[in-house]
């Protein structure tokens, strides 16, 4: 209705320009309302009896870059952000290892196994149902407090760093276990017809198309576990979120909050654009095998 | 925005209904009477007082709606001086600095006077000189520790928002950035199951900690800063003039010291570490 009047060219290249043409306009109207919206909100806020006194509080420019940077006995908010940078990475390597190793021992059929199923099956269930918050103090103070050598005497990032891995595997391995169930049971047969083992089988038929089909909803998990990074906190280390808060404290000023919530959205924002392509990208794979 | 408008409105309430009764109390004639004649309220003819929770002795001792303990005893009798009976709520410290307007008259919490935080906030007269203790498992080397230079190589905690923790970065300087805990409890667990070696705080904790809560612990020693706790009320609230005028009287009669005496005397007696 939009696209081609009587003269335009032919059907095809006419959808294409009528979306084109919806476009255009999509963008004017797209735009206005969104100018509109967050004027409407602009106003309300700077209106706002207080807003003088939250723009000072959260917004002096002095204070942003001093938290920041860090100052004389508050620590960078900056500096801090590359321990939660680091426990993330060290984090997502294990989580994606043994995610795997509990969606394929869910997977395992036979009577046999049924300890090791059973086994992951529990070990979802609990640590999915166990706040991150609670895992975090119940490894992080109790491991100490038994007073077992080595493992009681460990720094306090990495019980922060295996309380991650514990909650978000049981996540990712139920992620993971959606991937393999995805792939249809004939792919298993027709390897197993050709003579694959079992375990070949899942290793170069089932898993390569499962693990594709899950990679925008395993970026999703990361993209959670970057910001449940700053919860590690708790257990003493200054990240980001926590140098912010000992700048708050000290200051009494909410400054420091605003740069740890700028970084943390910095660095997601690029993994969550990355996640959009991927899911784009699958879908017009989708699309296009559905026409072939 | 609408909790916002109905506290600036519940607020105009109480100032309305807080000048009436405020004539009252001049009828009864009390010497120590706040000299305003219409203290601005939270709730009418009430003196709402706040503090975190857990509060922990000496500062606060028995039930939250009646709490005695150092603290307690002189919000009590600040209240007892404005003629005002005292209503007990519970604001974490993290709150307690929030723009807007408080849910509280006035917030006691061992919070020490700095001047930055009195950029954001109404600070009374200090009530307490404070100084930092610091405490260590006896059977550890931090035991040894002669002066402030012996902690720079040990693994010192400090709970987040304390003026403990800015003594550490600015004059401890250890090699090893502090720990810094949520809480307390927090920190004494990782004391006791040596995470950290050190753990300073405010002193009267420190030698609560080690008489009712640590085993095997001991405070070294303490740090006098110069520093003052002080009540906290919403930046230009004009209640603080009567807020002080109820302390300068309670340090005059020796009500403020009798108060010390009483609560914190025990706590007190600690030899200070060198730098």
């Amino acid at each position: 209705m939009l696209g081609g009047g009587p003269g335009a060219p032919g059907p095809s290249a006419d959808a294409g320009r009528g979306s084109r043409a919806l476009g255009n306009r999509g963008v004017l109207v797209s735009s206005a309302s969104t100018v509109l919206f967050f004027a409407a909100i602009a106003v309300i806020v700077a209106l706002s009896p207080g807003s003088e006194v939250v723009a000072e509080r959260f917004f002096n420019p002095k204070n942003l870059w001093q938290s920041l940077i860090g100052s004389t006995g508050n620590p960078s908010v900056l500096g801090a952000f590359l321990l939660n940078v680091k426990i993330f990475l060290v984090a997502e390597v294990l989580i994606l290892v043994l995610a795997l190793v509990i969606a394929v021992v869910r997977g395992i059929p036979g009577p046999v196994f049924f300890p090791f199923r059973l086994l992951a099956i529990v070990y979802t269930d609990l640590f999915r149902g166990v706040p991150l918050i609670l895992v975090l103090y119940m490894i992080g103070f109790g491991v100490p407090g038994l007073g077992l050598p080595v493992i009681s005497y460990l720094p306090d990032v990495v019980y922060g760093v295996v309380s991650l891995v514990l909650v978000y595997s049981a996540y990712v391995a139920e992620v993971y276990r959606a991937g393999i169930e995805s792939v249809h049971e004939s792919q298993n047969a027709a390897a197993r017809s050709l003579g694959l083992t079992r375990w070949q089988s899942m290793r170069f038929v089932v898993l390569p198309q499962a693990i594709r089909r899950v990679i925008p909803p395993l970026l999703n998990d990361f993209i959670g576990l970057q910001k449940d990074t700053a919860l590690v906190s708790v257990l003493g280390s200054v990240e980001a979120a926590r140098a912010a808060q000992i700048y708050g404290a000290s200051e009494f000023n909410y400054a420091s909050y605003v740069v740890a919530a700028f970084l943390f959205v910095l660095i997601t924002i690029p993994l969550a654009r990355f996640t959009d392509r991927l899911i784009a990208r699958d879908k017009r794979r989708r699309e296009a095998g559905a026409l072939a | 925005m609408r909790q916002r408008i109905t506290l600036i409105g519940l607020l105009f309430v109480a100032m309305l209904l807080a000048g009436c009764g405020g004539q009252s109390a001049e009828e009864s004639g009390a010497t120590d009477r706040c000299e305003m004649d219409d203290p601005p309220l939270y709730t009418e003819g009430t003196l709402t007082v706040a503090t975190d929770r857990p509060a922990y002795p000496p500062w606060f001792k028995g039930n939250p709606k009646d709490y005695s303990g150092y603290e307690g005893d002189v919000a009590k009798e600040i209240a007892r001086r404005m003629d005002l009976p005292i209503k007990w709520v519970v604001e974490p410290f993290n709150k307690s600095y929030a723009p807007g307007a408080k849910d509280f008259d006035f917030d006691i919490n061992q919070i020490t006077i700095t001047p930055e935080r009195k950029q954001a906030v109404e600070f009374s007269e200090g009530y307490f000189d404070n100084a930092q203790g610091i405490l260590v498992m006896k059977d550890s080397p931090a035991a040894d520790a002669q002066s402030l230079s012996d902690l720079e190589d040990l693994i010192i905690g400090a709970q987040v928002g304390t003026t403990a923790l800015d003594f550490v970065n600015e004059t401890i300087k250890p090699a090893e950035a502090p720990k810094v805990y949520d809480t307390t409890n927090d920190a004494k667990s990782a004391l006791d199951s040596g995470q950290i070696d050190v753990f300073v705080t405010d002193l009267v904790t420190t030698v609560y900690l080690r008489d009712f809560e640590i085993d095997g612990s001991t405070v070294i020693g303490k740090y006098p800063r110069n520093e003052q706790f002080g009540i906290l009320l919403e930046k230009g609230n004009p209640l603080v003039g009567c807020v002080n005028e109820a302390l300068t009287s309670m340090k005059e009669d020796g009500t403020l010291e009798d108060l010390q005496k009483k609560h914190l005397q025990q706590y007190l007696n600690v030899p200070t570490l060198e730098k």
